[in-house]
């Protein structure tokens, strides 16, 4: 078991025919996700090839779901078209739509999360590395990777990782793995401040799978989203938590790379942050090579195995 | 990205805020031209810097004040004259201020009351935000905390925008006498307007005020948009003052670099905005400090590199250098090669010490040891960021 996305889910690639979402295209084939269908106007019925793979492209995501039967789309396609593209797959009836693509409008994402709301399909980023559910074969080989996160790193196994930020997820996995320890699945909701898919929607879905046993929540300033999932945790999670805050040593009122990552007042600090988590009984990293050392620790004092 | 309160009152007027009458000079020899688009009278003289605080700063010359009344157009011209090309400091500038090249010049308006006006995005409802309070003039933070009845705010449902009974709850909250209330609800109803349809991320007026007349006006204007909304608006764009920006900063955003000076020592390089943060965090914890954040993406090229070594030698400050890099999906060795062939291009002097991890690693730490340079290997993020915190102590 996992969340969100199975080995077996089939999944499109809008904007497959562009070189970022081309290259990651072909990294999932290889991790042995099933990638059934490319999606690109204008250049329906030619095909990506890949290797072994021959993957049918389509003019639009109504005419892919159709074809192939999938129901996740992964977004690559450009800012200004980011928006209409995640509305394509949602007027689709997708489950779920991971949009990697960085640099989308704000008013455009305020847009599509009115028009999204109370429909099926749920949105994870924009602006985020997507989700691995890693596979059992030889460097988890055979999962389902989705977005740009280097599949080879994980292992299948109990913990569940969710963080705004794609190198910072990496950290923690490859800590995991290092240490003989396997994920569940690993979610990047993504660093914009407007977002489909929060912290704590995350963590309610962990907190139901039976095959999670441990939680790494990895925030950053800006926003209260860490602040939201943590109070839900102290209220609902028995399962171990670890939680890491990056930005404590930035200036206020500064953009730090993501949008999102900026502090506005006094709640939204990394001190401030912590500070909750702490007050939640979550297990507090003090530094990014502890996150693993840390769920270690939640793990002990609960008496969870996490292997 | 920031504009100057002269471009965001014409943008106001533009969309229907009422503003005083204004004119902005970027020299001396512009002063009259300017004033004599204001009629004679009280005139007050606005230095235009990207900073708050303006009215408590210092010039770095002694002279006090960033804003000024004055009784006459006269007294005007001579105290622009005090401003103009000199450096402003004030609490949000640092220690460095700003040079103000631009004056503006507003007819000074007879003040009833003064209230607090901004439109923004709340990111926990996903929606804009307007945000009105009886206490203008004074940090609305300060409020927030100490009176938090004295604020109202409505939330914008953006399918349907900004509703009149919404306006309703603003100046009824506001305490605005009838006549009061219709020119502000056709201002808050313009400014909205404005907010959208420029892709603001933020728009500021503090104060707004009423005058004796019944007039409601902006007193003050601070306006920043959404950078990733640029791309469709030229006029925006046309506005950006590259003086008032740092040059390391947009230096580096040439090479597609996310960088933000600081006023430590340690340099870091690190490729993900999460990482880099936390890798300044990880300098602090051991002690050392570190000088900026800058993020090369996920896939940097060694242009790239080049750049990013060249960018973080320029601040005299640094000392030594922390390459942090987790190389997920691009290949180490091509980032061991680019630090290789960028240090050498560089002719770095400083403490270098680099944490190398990810895909074909081993390789890359060996492109790094058959350097012949001296560069310090890390293990991990803790490891590496004590030994540079030592080497540079």
């Amino acid at each position: 078991m996992a969340i969100l996305i199975k080995p077996e889910t089939k999944i499109l690639v809008q904007g497959i025919t562009g070189d970022f979402g081309g290259r990651h295209a072909k990294l999932s084939l290889d991790y042995g996700t099933q990638v059934v269908g490319g999606v690109t106007p204008g250049k329906g019925g030619q095909f990506f090839e890949h290797k072994e793979h021959r993957v049918p492209i389509f003019n639009s995501v109504h005419d892919a779901v159709a074809a192939t039967g999938a129901t996740v789309s992964v977004v690559f396609v450009p800012p200004p078209f980011a928006a209409d593209a995640i509305l394509e797959g949602v007027d689709a009836g997708l489950d779920l739509v991971v949009t990697i693509t960085e640099g989308i409008p704000v008013r455009d994402m305020v847009r599509v999360k009115r028009a999204i709301a109370g429909r099926k399909t749920r949105l994870v980023g924009p602006n985020c590395p997507g989700l691995v559910t890693p596979g059992t074969g030889p460097n988890s080989h055979g999962g389902c990777r989705i977005g740009i996160a280097p599949g080879y790193i994980h292992k299948k196994g109990h913990v569940g990782v969710v963080s705004r930020s794609g190198t910072l997820t990496y950290e923690a996995v490859f800590q995991l793995t290092s240490k003989n320890i396997g994920q569940s699945t690993c979610v990047g909701i993504g660093g914009d401040p407007v977002n489909g898919t929060s912290h704590l929607d995350v963590i309610k879905m962990f907190n139901d799978d039976p095959e999670t046993h441990g939680i790494i929540l990895i925030g950053e300033i800006g926003g209260n989203a860490e602040v939201e999932a943590a109070r839900w945790i102290k209220a609902h999670v028995k399962k171990p938590v670890a939680g890491f805050i990056a930005g404590a040593t930035a200036p206020a009122g500064r953009r730090m790379g993501h949008a999102g990552a900026i502090v506005g007042g006094a709640e939204d600090t990394a001190a401030a942050k912590i500070a909750v988590f702490k007050e939640c009984g979550i297990e507090v990293a003090v530094t990014p090579s502890d996150m693993a050392d840390a769920l270690l620790r939640a793990a002990k004092a609960k008496g969870v195995t996490l292997t | 990205m920031n504009i100057h309160e002269y471009q965001a009152k014409a943008l106001f007027e533009k969309f229907g805020v009422p503003v005083p009458k204004g004119a902005a000079a970027k020299s001396a020899a512009e002063f009259d031209a300017a004033l004599a688009l204001l009629p004679e009278g009280p005139t007050m003289v606005k230095s235009q810097i990207h900073a708050g605080g303006r009215g408590k700063g210092t010039f770095t010359n002694g002279f006090k004040g960033g804003v000024k009344f004055c009784k006459t157009k006269a007294d005007a011209k001579a105290m622009a004259g005090n401003m103009l090309n000199n450096t402003l400091v004030t609490l949000q500038t640092g220690p460095a201020g700003r040079k103000v090249q631009t004056v503006y010049f507003t007819v000074a308006s007879d003040i009833k009351k003064e209230y607090y006006l901004a439109v923004l995005l709340d990111r926990a409802t996903s929606r804009p935000v307007i945000v009105a309070s009886t206490e203008g003039g004074v940090e609305i933070e300060k409020v927030a905390h100490e009176t938090p009845e004295k604020i109202f705010k409505v939330y914008i449902d953006p399918a349907y925008g900004l509703a009149d009974f919404q306006l309703r709850q603003l100046t009824t909250g506001l305490g605005l006498s009838s006549a009061e209330a219709k020119g502000a609800a056709r201002l808050i109803k313009n400014l909205y307007t404005m907010f959208w349809e420029t892709d603001a991320a933020m728009v500021e007026i503090n104060p707004l005020i009423t005058t004796p007349t019944g007039e409601v006006l902006a007193l003050d204007a601070k306006v920043s948009f959404d950078s990733n909304a640029l791309f469709r608006h030229p006029e925006i764009v046309a506005l950006r003052d590259l003086n008032e920006e740092d040059s390391k900063e947009i230096e580096a955003s040439k090479f597609n670099l996310s960088y933000i000076a600081l006023d430590g020592n340690i340099a870091c390089l690190v490729n993900g905005a999460g990482l880099a943060m936390s890798t300044m965090d990880i300098i602090k914890h051991f002690g050392g400090n570190p000088a900026n954040f800058l993020d090369v993406g996920g896939g940097a090229s060694k242009e790239q590199v080049v750049a990013a070594f060249k960018i973080i030698l320029g601040d005299p400050n640094v000392q030594g250098i922390f390459v942090n890099i987790f190389g997920g999906i691009m290949d180490c060795n091509v980032i061991a090669t680019g630090i290789v062939d960028a240090v050498k291009e560089v002719g770095l002097k400083l403490p270098l010490v680099v944490r190398l991890e990810g895909n074909n690693v081993n390789a890359g730490k060996a492109t790094l040891a058959a350097s012949g340079l001296t560069i310090v290997s890390g293990d991990t993020m803790a490891d590496a960021a004590q030994k540079i915190v030592k080497l540079v102590a």
